[in-house]
């Protein structure tokens, strides 16, 4: 047992993300989430890696209840799970081996990630991780100097560094170009396969889901929608999915923007 | 080769640092060790209780009224003064201009509010007027080059829009640079502000005004009790000003 | 009809303000007893010229020269030592005393839970208290405590510089984003870990241009220290004011510019460099 929800809900405020999610999802199991803009496959993944507290319901995770363990327990269970984030959090100067090392921080000691960071300790690892995504030549420029899939594959390689037992993955590849979509997933489901990882993503394209995963789970406006393995997904049930999906309203421009320094003192 | 001389500017840093502590021979252990530890203890104690008695708490809240009007008028006066000086240093009038001004608000700023305050005490005699003066020469010099940077940063396309339409350029200045301007001037003369209240309370050491003249005389006369009162209103002045700037700041700067 | 609309809605307010700063300035002019025109009268200006056309030749001696050199290496180690001292206890303060790497705010969307505030309260409290009293005040108290010299100088700056640099170092961690952080602590990094990987990278240019910012302050500050007995160019510059030595007055300020003006320019350096 890798992943379990009982009837969790999470509330944004006003809005109810996720509504009464019963889910279980086997260790070893390779899962593909799909659902229109906004029904909440974001919010679902952020709950399964425990960085987000559901507002009721309950989690398991690799057997334990994150929210009832003491802190530092639950550090050392997140340092088991890893998310890749669909827009990969990384400081724009850090440079690309350090954002990738940086992947194993919490099994390493404290000491271990000050020494890393004035000298790298693994470059072979980093190098590694990302020469499978064919981003080799990075290993050394600065996060800020990467276009918005390139950012992704670095997101990528940090979460197959730190060798989790739970991969979960955010739209990983909604920046990435069809061909290097379709490598990047295959090389994700290959290191699950592999080393018998549970493997949980969230994809925008259905096609994509549809060829890499045994399992697809449809979601739509926080619940789940269907659950079925892959070539069992008729025309019927995506229509029903993504009926009357309203395109997203469009980003108003901004105007000229005031900036004011203000003294620190 | 770049991360080589950042090492090197920091090993620099670190042998700034230690020769300083040789230079100036810090004996801190003996500072603390040999009962000088429990001799400023002891000191500190005597600051524990604060003199309450009506009379010397409404000279002490005459000294902290007297204190804010310092800081206030001072800072008041050195917007007028920076901002008119300003203008020529942003070289809106030319360049002879611009280096003239350029120079008297680096003379200004270059001297400090302590210096400024001996010499004002000298030519207008002891008081709350000296100290007001004074800080407001160093400010308008401070704020006068903060000011010309931001004209300079300014966005000139609003101003210039206007010229085209036919306005004169007290009118451009009026109506296209000022409102996009004075959000950044308000936000550094609040800025000065929250420093003046902190220079202001201590200008009286030379006999400017305010309370600082009051804590060095209970100080010099061994009256700890005194003092400490004295220290206590200065503490809530300085952070009444500090949140009344800040009240201010996300009231007209952020908004 | 245009007749509600033809008046401003914010005329009341403006006035209203008007007339609170009106309220407050003729108290205010009475206090500071505010009259820039006895700088003008004929006898102050008298007084003044003849103090000031003392300034010129500037003092030259050989043996001022050296004590001047003295005082103004004594000014620069004052400022350094303080701020080494300052940034001892700023550091550990400030990741204390800042919400950015609060484990509960890294699952709640930002907002720390309600204990972790309550136990970051003191701490912040500590600092601003530090910062509050001007480090000329605590001068003149370890004056008192420790006698004449920059001992005092030194403990005064490291006590008040610690506080400013503690309150705004915890305000730079906060402002940068917060997400690599997060994201760090949701993969279970600790916290000093999560610092150094998330936080560290965005904020160090600023912290580093605070720090030498605040360093220039400090060179500053122990001039004017040096006005209670804290040592330094200061204490020269009184002395020779009470003796109104007019021309050891002019070349000690003219130290100071020069002083000011190259810490100014190694802190221009050092920040293009550092960051």
């Amino acid at each position: 047992m890798s992943i379990r929800l009982h009837g969790a809900s999470l509330r944004h405020g006003q809005v109810l993300a996720l509504d009464g999610i019963d889910l279980c999802i086997e260790a070893g199991e390779r899962v593909a989430i799909i659902g229109p803009s906004g029904a909440g496959k974001s919010s679902l993944l952020h709950l399964m890696a425990s960085a987000l507290r559901p507002s009721s319901g309950r989690l398991e995770l690799l057997g334990e209840q994150p929210w009832t363990l003491s802190g530092r327990a639950r550090q050392r269970l997140r340092a088991r799970v890893g998310l890749v984030h669909q827009a990969p959090p990384l400081p724009p100067r850090q440079r690309v081996v350090t954002a990738v090392l940086a992947g194993r921080l919490g099994q390493w000691g404290t000491l271990r990630g000050l020494a890393n960071l004035i000298c790298p300790l693994d470059v072979p690892g980093a190098r590694q991780a990302l020469a499978d995504l064919g981003l080799a030549d990075k290993l050394f420029v600065q996060c800020g100097q990467l276009s918005g899939g390139q950012l992704q594959r670095v997101g990528i390689a940090r979460a197959l560094y730190q060798r989790p037992q739970v991969l979960l993955a955010d739209e990983p590849v909604s920046a990435m170009d069809p061909v290097l979509a379709d490598h990047s997933l295959g090389l994700l489901n290959r290191h699950a396969d592999v080393n018998g990882v549970t493997l949980v993503a969230s994809l925008h394209a259905v096609e994509l889901a549809l060829a890499h995963f045994p399992r697809v789970i449809g979601i739509r406006d926080g619940k789940v929608a269907f659950d079925c393995p892959a070539d069992a997904v008729t025309q019927a049930l995506l229509d029903a999915l993504y009926a009357n999906e309203q395109l997203l309203a469009q980003q108003p421009v901004p105007g000229p923007s005031l900036v004011v320094q203000i003294p620190r003192c | 080769m770049n991360r080589a001389i950042n090492w090197l500017v920091l090993l620099a840093i670190l042998a700034a640092v230690v020769g300083s502590f040789v230079y100036l021979g810090l004996d801190l252990r003996a500072l603390v060790g040999n009962g000088g530890l429990e001799q400023m203890g002891e000191y500190a104690t005597r600051f524990l209780s604060p003199d309450l008695s009506s009379g010397h708490l409404r000279a002490v809240g005459h000294g902290a009224l007297e204190t804010l009007a310092m800081s206030g008028l001072g800072t008041l006066l050195a917007m007028i003064f920076g901002l008119l000086l300003a203008l020529p240093a942003a070289g809106r009038f030319g360049w002879p201009l611009q280096g003239a001004a350029r120079l008297l608000l680096n003379g200004l700023r270059a001297i400090p509010e302590l210096v400024w305050a001996a010499l004002t005490v000298l030519a207008a005699g002891l008081g709350p007027n000296a100290g007001t003066l004074a800080l407001a020469l160093h400010t308008a010099g401070v704020l006068g080059r903060l000011f010309a940077e931001a004209l300079e940063n300014a966005p000139p396309e609003p101003a210039a829009a206007i010229r085209l339409q036919g306005g004169s350029q007290v009118a451009a200045f009026c109506f296209g640079t000022l409102p996009n301007l004075w959000p950044q001037l308000l936000a550094y003369s609040l800025y000065r502000w929250e420093n003046n209240i902190r220079m202001a309370s201590v200008l009286g050491f030379v006999g400017a005004g305010g309370l600082g003249q009051m804590l060095y005389t209970t100080l010099s006369l061994f009256q700890e009790s005194q003092a400490s009162t004295v220290i206590v209103a200065m503490l809530v002045l300085v952070l009444l000003v500090d949140a009344a700037s800040d009240v201010m700041r996300q009231r007209y700067v952020r908004a | 009809m245009l007749i509600p609309n033809a008046r401003d809605p914010a005329t009341l307010p403006r006035l209203l303000l008007m007339l609170l700063a009106l309220v407050l300035l003729w108290p205010g002019l009475q206090l500071s007893e505010l009259n820039p025109g006895v700088l003008l009268e004929a006898e102050n200006r008298r007084q003044m010229g003849n103090f000031v056309s003392a300034f010129w030749p500037p003092a030259h001696e050989r043996e001022f020269l050296d004590l001047l050199l003295e005082a103004t290496l004594q000014t620069l180690a004052v400022a350094t030592v303080g701020m080494a001292m300052a940034l001892l206890l700023a550091v550990p303060a400030s990741l204390l005393a800042s919400r950015a790497l609060s484990l509960g705010a890294a699952s709640r969307g930002g907002r720390p839970g309600f204990w972790s505030q309550t136990l970051r309260l003191p701490i912040r409290g500590l600092l601003v208290f530090l910062r509050s009293v001007p480090e000329i005040v605590w001068a003149l108290l370890f004056v008192r405590a420790v006698g004449l010299g920059p001992t005092a100088g030194v403990l005064a700056i490291a006590i008040t510089y610690s506080g400013m640099l503690g309150k705004v170092y915890a305000e730079i961690f906060e402002s940068v984003d917060q997400r690599p952080t997060h994201a760090l602590l949701q993969a279970g990094s600790g916290r000093l870990g999560a610092f150094f990987y998330g936080i560290l990278p965005s904020a160090a240019s600023e912290l580093v241009s605070y720090t030498v910012y605040r360093w220039e302050c400090a060179v500053r500050a122990s001039v004017v220290m040096g006005f209670v007995g804290a040592g330094g160019l200061g204490q020269q510059i009184d002395l020779s004011m009470r003796m109104f030595a007019g021309a050891e007055v002019a070349s000690m300020l003219l130290t100071f510019l020069v002083l000011v003006f190259f810490a100014d320019q190694l802190s221009r350096l050092l920040r293009g460099r550092l960051t």
